[in-house]
């Protein structure tokens, strides 16, 4: 057995860092890969003690980019928890401030992190392949639309939530600041330059990508496939909802394979434990954890963009849903297995978002002042759930009669993924690493597997360089360094 | 003149304060042709040899947001010191230790045992729990070790300055920013933020009674929240008194009471402490017995009263008899 050895450090972020070790069998091959997160703050165990109503405020520091996903799934876990129902209004503004909150990161996500790769191109110079060169392709003008819709959303959700980064206004039963009807002109104008603006990210997906072959074969070749079944939250149509409604699992043919309310999650996720990551691997219960492969026998599933996609029967907006069909008429049908295709769905979501934030604005209703419901019932169990921009988020409490937290259990978004994106890394390094022969191009062809989820770790990239940072270092079998690569290592 | 170089590094935290400093939305611009960042967002290279290659000091400025959690943070956190001519503690995580820093109210045995084995989600009949060092299938890999005990982060370096809040906002940062570009530092140790209370600035104060007197607690789940009247006049916990300002209001801008994420004032040690005194002058009971009735209706003092700051407390931690003191 060799030990030759390619460890890539990208050192990302938020749950920490993320590290990739490759190992090689004699011949040069890929022998083995992982992705390890070497990091842990035990949420699950300090929030043990504490009141079930300041979770909202206290989970969000779980993710400082998706603290509103965290936010809102807390708030619902807490309506469930005090039985206690929300004021038609309280939905619709937390739907509203939601939605915002969806289009602002899908968007984001799109033009300054995974989009480079497309917009600039997979075999750009590293230089280029980030924000600054997406703004060099499509002109700066687009890129202050960037900037200005990103910042419009945020002044919206700082306005309503409190502070953007870990907003506070989530009370069980309802919200803790209404809009007004000043409020309301000024933020649809904001919803529909999202539409317009959604409509315009797809076109250039559309000029840029889907018009060039080559990106087409690599989206639809096999380094980035895998047939594994699909999470996502649904309405009572079967539409996409970020919001509410029941969790829906559809198996690798597209067949329902689950649908249940969130209170249902422990009869259907596990969660597997490995000695090498601080992270968790989620799994489907009933169909069982057969390791990091894929296909109908292994019980990996993938959430997020794609997947709740393919979890669903289409989107419950026209746009979105003319959007929709067509991404599976050029994929060949439904479900789409193609990982780079979770690049496409996040567009298509961004544009039901803004969709969404127009029909919620639309409805006068959403100014009443009615805007909280207080809490009555004993507590004692909640469970809420939202759809992340990087997935299915479940938090359940349990707390003693004073509702002081007793238990808290998380599956958070990027995890529900942890296994798959070990996978499509194994499955990157496999079809790309021969024979030993490392290239600094498979450096960000390797990194296309992961950055397709979006993966927390990734998160920070929303700011300057869209481009992840990687060293490759390849050591003999006496673990000297005979090689390394670098990108965007200064 | 060469631009100066700015580093950001992450510690224990949750990605919050990069996208406070994302935030400055047009400003960022600016920033960037005004220095040379030589880590961020997603801090280049890790590996310590190639830091270690720099010179000493050739980093005029790092900003550090995040605890100190793991052995890997230390050592980081440590070799930035060493090159980098200032440090800011960036956000209340490294500030005063922040939201992680709660989980010094236990260890690291029973954390591990919640995530890794009591969480009912989790199947892990074997008991595995992750391993600094493990050989899987011949592999060996490892993780940095996870400490007992969270730290913030001038407990384990020297810290030039401080920029508090969860997160920091934009206004902050821009003048730190401009602070340090224009040479017009303050003296060290100083906290970016002005030296007062949060309620000599809130709008609220002024519906503040003179003798400001309250005889029962109330949670904010339990009551309709007045959008204009002091919280502690409702008789809501708001952590204003014992809040240093600069924060904008802004979780009282949307009717909820503060928790304290920017730290007491220069002549406050223990935030929780500060609170606890102010909460006895305004708790208007003389009997025992109805004072210990009040207190109860307080349901986690200590996780609310140091929601940002246990790390930073007088006693850091509690005490526990599987960690040493200052152990990690």
């Amino acid at each position: 057995m060799s030990n030759n050895r390619i460890t890539i450090d990208p050192i990302t972020r938020l749950e920490g860092h993320g590290k990739i070790e490759i190992f090689l069998d004699e011949k040069g091959n890929v022998d083995k890969a992982f992705l390890q997160i070497p990091e842990l703050r035990g949420f699950e165990q300090f929030a043990v003690g504490r009141p079930a109503e300041e979770m909202p405020r206290i989970t969000p520091r779980i993710c400082g980019v998706c603290p509103t996903a965290h936010h809102m799934a807390s708030t619902k876990a807490l309506d469930d928890l005090f039985k206690v129902e929300p004021t038609p209004v309280a939905k619709k503004i937390r739907e509203f401030i939601y939605s915002t909150f969806m289009l602002e990161d899908h968007t984001l996500h799109f033009f300054f992190l995974g989009g480079p790769d497309f917009v600039v191109g997979p075999q750009a110079p590293a230089a280029e392949r980030n924000i600054l060169g997406v703004l060099n392709k499509v002109g700066l003008e687009i890129g202050k639309k960037v900037i200005e819709i990103r910042k419009q959303c945020r002044d919206i959700i700082s306005y309503l939530g409190g502070k953007v980064i870990h907003p506070v206004c989530g009370l069980p039963g309802g919200v803790s600041k209404g809009l007004t009807e000043e409020d309301r002109k000024k933020f649809l104008e904001v919803a529909k330059a999202g539409v317009e603006f959604a409509q315009f990210a797809l076109k250039i997906f559309d000029d840029i990508v889907l018009k060039n072959k080559e990106y087409v074969d690599i989206v639809t070749g096999d380094v980035y496939y895998h047939r594994t079944y699909y999470m996502g939250l649904v309405d009572e149509n079967n539409k996409v909802n970020f919001y509410d409604g029941y969790i829906r699992v559809v198996d690798p043919n597209g067949k329902e394979y689950a649908k249940f309310k969130c209170q249902d999650y422990l009869n259907h996720i596990a969660e597997h434990v490995e000695p090498w990551s601080y992270i968790k691997f989620p799994y489907l219960k009933n169909v069982g954890w057969k390791g990091f492969v894929d296909g109908e026998d292994s019980g990996i599933y993938r959430v997020a963009p794609l997947a709740r996609l393919n979890a669903s029967d289409g989107m419950a907006t026209p746009l979105a849903q003319e959007a929709y069909e067509k991404m599976y008429e050029t994929l060949g049908g439904k479900p789409a297995h193609n990982t780079l295709a979770f690049h496409w769905a996040r567009l298509i979501e961004a544009l039901y978002a803004a969709e969404r934030m127009v029909e919620l604005l639309e409805d006068k209703e959403i100014t009443d002042p009615n805007i909280r419901n207080i809490p009555t019932e004993t507590p004692k169990e909640g469970i809420g759930v939202v759809e992340a921009p990087r997935g299915t988020l479940i938090h359940h409490y349990k707390t003693d009669d004073r509702g002081i937290l007793t238990e808290a259990n998380l599956i958070v978004a990027t995890v529900n993924n942890a296994a798959a994106i070990n996978m499509s890394i194994r499955r990157a390094a496999e079809k790309l690493i021969k024979n030993g022969n490392v290239s600094d191009g498979i450096l960000n062809m390797v990194e296309m597997a992961f950055r397709a989820y979006d993966p927390c770790h990734a998160c920070a990239t929303h700011s300057l360089p869209g481009d992840m940072p990687l060293i490759i270092n390849i050591y003999d079998a006496d673990r000297k360094l005979i090689h390394q690569f670098k990108r965007n290592v200064k | 003149m060469s631009k100066p170089k700015v580093a950001f590094y992450w510690c224990a935290s949750c990605g919050g304060c990069e996208e406070a400093v994302v935030d400055l939305a047009e400003n960022i611009l600016k920033v960037v042709e005004a220095v040379d960042i030589v880590f961020w967002p997603v801090a280049l290279d890790f590996k310590r040899k190639d830091i270690e290659a720099m010179p000493d000091k050739s980093i005029a400025v790092t900003f550090i947001n995040g605890a100190i959690r793991l052995s890997e943070q230390e050592e980081m956190v440590k070799l930035l010191r060493k090159k980098s001519q200032l440090i800011v503690a960036f956000g209340s995580c490294a500030h005063l230790g922040g939201v992680p820093g709660l989980a010094n109210f236990w260890d690291r045995e029973s954390i591990f045992n919640r995530a890794y084995k009591t969480t009912p989600s989790t199947h892990n009949p074997e008991g595995i729990v992750p391993q600094e060092k493990v050989t899987v299938d011949g592999k060996e890999l490892t993780l940095p070790k996870f400490y007992n005990t969270v730290f913030r982060l001038d407990q384990i370096i020297d810290v030039d300055y401080y920029l508090p809040g969860c997160a920091p906002p934009p206004d902050l940062v821009m003048n730190a920013i401009n602070a340090i570009l224009e040479g017009k530092l303050p003296p060290k140790g100083t906290v970016l933020s002005p030296n007062k209370s949060l309620c000599d600035d809130c709008k609220r104060n002024e519906t503040k009674p003179e003798k400001l007197t309250i005889k029962e607690i109330k949670r904010p789940h339990e009551i309709m929240l007045d959008p204009e009247k002091c919280f502690l006049a409702q008789g809501v916990i708001c952590m204003g008194p014992a809040t240093r300002t600069g924060c904008g209001e802004r979780c009282i801008e949307a009717n909820m009471p503060c928790r304290g994420c920017f730290g007491p004032t220069d002549q406050v040690i223990d935030q929780g402490a500060k609170f606890l005194s102010v909460l006895a002058s305004i708790i208007d009971v003389n009997d025992e017995k109805e004072i210990e009735k009040v207190m109860d209706t307080i349901v986690d003092p200590a996780g609310t009263f140091y929601r940002f700051s246990l790390p930073s407390s007088l006693m850091r931690r509690k005490r526990m008899p599987s960690v040493a003191d200052n152990e990690k």
